[in-house]
């Protein structure tokens, strides 16, 4: 669990620093939920956080195999390097993928795509009908409490009732590291093992870990035009409107969403190291930075969890 | 980056904690530009003159219109000394239950009072609770000193009368550290207030930064629940057989004899295992995974302990609960108790006594527990299960309270009587 690992020198002593810390209470909670469980699944977007997640599902379980498919709710409005990336990890785990494509919803009809053309808030209806139809059971999410004020409030074990809806006010109370996953039938319980780390901990630990991310996370040449302060890419989501130019920049992904309102940030930092100076020293959220979708309104985030997003 | 504190907040609503917290985010520059923009424009939008640093911590709708904080916020923040994982708690009485669960993990707890209303029956509920859970170190913030135009006298006689209280709940005066501050204007809680020139101690973030931490119970004995069986069956290893879960209390050792409970049967540790490679030992909160001498059947829920300081297996538990659900326990109530990886269901024979924090006095055989309520009763447990004291052994002596019927967690069980022996009334 210290980097200092290595299978060939006779047998360490264990010390856990913070981010040893942090890692043997997601692999406990992980644990957890397989003793618990019966239909566990990993939301898995190929994104840092998932595949810290997974990275994580890994070692818990080592040397079995891991015991959870995974789950994508596929916007559409993707980047390419971050499929290829997805599709590569999921076979090297030997992982089951199940994907739930949006645009299947918005063809029959039981989605209608939204004016603004972002496909992220649309994600919930799919997410749901894929865990009611999979009957899972527990759901674990990259999501973490200092990403933003309403996720500050959640549980790391979550229940959500049978609509998948998150109600604030009748959170079970979270003691000690015991963790309660009792739901009744149709209800489900979403986990985040990540809950207690920090934008920072998760590249700290990318770094110790040597985990791969999606190249875009580093800081490469790429098409870009100026939207509500945030560089976006053209895709087909849809491309500059009037007045808005296209130019030719240095930047990277602090998140990976939805294409249409995923903002790239100008950096020039290409390495981990290069990377996680740069986070410490940000002076922005990487959702404030990033997220068209997270500065909707007041109360955005909260709004679609209790709906039961992510 | 320095060690790690865990601290949780408690007071009575309007006290200021949000504020208290808001403020320490700010001065210790951990509120990013974004979220303070977003403070800015909704305080102008209230008609505010000045940020209503509050903001920064209220983050349900519900909350921000009420004005008051509803449930455990968990907040990070770090200065070049420490980090630090804050769980704000509210203040509201129907909301004490999440007093308790931030206060379940916290290694200090900053405890908000007014200086206008000085220590109040909510103050000492939440004082009873900490001691309750074991929070070895308590901060009394005598906040809003402004208001009494920083008068010396004012603040010594709650010190006074804190102290007292604290010391009757079993605070030794070098855990308990009273401070006057002004959440609002920022006196003594980074920055050092010259308008305080009687209080010589430490500001806020001074004394958490400097704040002896409590170390791991390294030294304990040996204590392992077993989370999950680890069986591959793959071509490269056909035969491992594994047993996953997070050290407890203690230090394990190759070689080192255990006792498998409730069994009863013994073994030595074969080999300690994780991705990264085997061990010679593992320390309290470490995962691992261990592999034994012998053959023994072992599943989820049993217990590793060291051989020769094993804990009590016993099915009749005398226990302190804090009920946590609006509906009252009564004698003769069915429930599950979670203990480490194990369920088992359980009857809760009589209660007791319940606690009474205000008179600091107890009831003998009281009717009922309601919501909030803390008292001793007697639980029997349908297989026997391997407890310690919580005082000892916070991890083994601690257990849920669930209802069967909806899974909602009911109460806080902690083995023994974790608060001082106190006079009935
Ligand atoms: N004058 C003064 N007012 C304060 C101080 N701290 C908080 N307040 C005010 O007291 C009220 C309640 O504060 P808040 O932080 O919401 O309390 P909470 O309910 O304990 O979280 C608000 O109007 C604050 O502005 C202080 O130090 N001095």
């Amino acid at each position: 669990m210290t980097v200092t690992a290595d299978r060939t020198t006779a047998p360490r002593t264990l010390t856990l620093d913070a981010l040893g810390r942090l890692e043997s209470e997601a692999i406990h909670i992980m644990r957890e939920v397989a003793g618990e469980f019966d239909r566990p699944v990993i939301l898995f977007s190929g994104g840092k956080d998932s595949t810290v997640l997974l990275h994580l599902a890994v070692k818990a379980f080592w040397p079995a195999p891991v015991p959870f498919p995974l789950l994508h709710v596929d916007t559409g409005h993707n980047f390419d390097e971050v499929i290829e990336f997805r599709d590569r990890v999921v076979a090297r785990y030997g992982l089951r993928l199940v994907v739930a494509r949006v645009q299947d919803w918005i063809d029959d009809g039981r989605l209608a795509e939204r004016p603004d053309g972002t496909r992220n808030p649309l994600q919930t209806v799919p997410l749901l009908d894929t865990i009611g139809e999979h009957r899972f059971d527990a759901v674990f999410g990259g999501g973490r409490r200092d990403e933003e004020r309403a996720r500050a409030k959640e549980r790391i074990f979550s229940l959500r009732n049978a609509f998948g809806q998150w109600e604030p006010r009748r959170q079970r109370p979270e003691l000690w590291n015991l963790y309660n996953g009792r739901h009744r039938p149709g209800e489900h319980v979403r986990v985040f093992p990540l809950s207690n780390w920090t934008e920072l901990d998760v590249w700290r630990y990318i770094a110790r870990e040597d985990i791969e991310l999606p190249s875009i996370y580093y800081a490469h040449e790429r098409e870009v035009y100026l939207r509500d302060g945030m560089w976006l890419t053209a895709g087909p989501w849809g491309g500059p409107r009037e007045g808005e130019t296209v130019e030719r920049r240095t930047v990277r992904y602090r998140t990976v969403g939805d294409g249409s309102c995923t903002g790239a940030v100008a950096s020039t930092a290409s390495t981990l190291d290069e990377v996680i100076a740069e986070v410490g020293a940000s002076r922005l959220t990487e959702r404030g930075a990033t997220r068209a979708d997270d500065r909707l309104s007041e109360a955005a985030m909260e709004d679609r969890k209790r709906e039961g997003y992510f | 980056m320095g060690d790690l504190l865990r601290l949780a907040t408690a007071g009575s609503v309007d006290d200021g904690k949000s504020t208290l917290v808001g403020r320490l985010l700010y001065d210790t520059k951990s509120v990013l530009a974004d979220q303070l923009d977003a403070v800015h424009r909704a305080s102008v939008d209230k008609g505010l003159s000045t940020p209503d640093l509050s903001l920064l911590v209220d983050g349900l709708r519900s909350e921000r219109e009420q004005g008051i904080t509803i449930d455990v916020a968990y907040r990070y923040f770090a200065t070049p000394r420490r980090t630090f994982v804050l769980a704000d708690t509210p203040g509201h009485v129907q909301y004490t239950r999440n007093t308790v669960t931030g206060a379940s993990t916290a290694q200090l707890a900053i405890l908000l009072v007014d200086a206008r209303k000085g220590v109040v029956e909510q103050t000492r509920r939440h004082a009873a609770v900490l001691a309750l859970l074991g929070v070895p170190r308590l901060v009394l913030a005598v906040n809003k000193i402004d208001l009494t135009e920083y008068d010396q006298g004012t603040f010594e006689v709650i010190a006074k009368e804190f102290a007292t209280y604290a010391a009757a709940l079993g605070y030794t005066s070098d855990t308990v550290r009273t401070i006057p501050v002004s959440a609002l204007v920022g006196d003594n809680v980074v920055d050092v207030s010259d308008r305080t020139p009687w209080y010589t101690g430490p500001t806020l973030l001074e004394h958490l930064e400097t704040v002896p931490v409590e170390p791991d119970p390294h030294e304990a004995p040996f204590r392992f629940p077993v989370q999950y069986v680890i069986r591959p069956r793959t071509p490269e290893h056909p035969d491992y057989r594994g047993y996953a879960g997070q050290v407890a209390a203690g230090t394990v050792r190759l070689g080192e004899e255990v006792v498998v409970l409730p069994g009863g049967s013994r073994t030595r540790v074969a080999r300690i295992d994780t991705r990264d490679g085997e061990l010679a030992e593992a320390v309290a909160g470490a995962s691992v995974t261990l592999l034994l001498e012998h053959e023994i059947d072992i599943s989820r829920g049993d217990l590793l302990a060291a051989a020769d300081d094993p804990p009590v297996l016993t099915d009749e538990l005398d226990a302190t609960l804090a009920w946590l659900a609006d509906k009252p326990l009564r004698p003769g109530a069915r429930v599950l108790v979670k203990h480490g990886a194990r369920t088992v269901p359980a009857i809760v024979g009589e209660l007791r006594t319940r606690f009474d924090e205000q008179k600091l006095s107890t009831t003998e055989y009281p009717e009922s527990l309601a919501l909030n309520e803390i008292g001793q009763v007697s639980v029997r447990t349908a297989e026997p299960v391997p407890v310690d004291e919580y005082r000892t052994h916070g991890r083994t002596g601690a257990f849920l309270v669930i209802d069967p019927g909806d899974g909602t967690t009911l109460a806080a069980g902690l083995v023994g009587a974790p608060l001082p022996v106190l006079g009935t009334s």
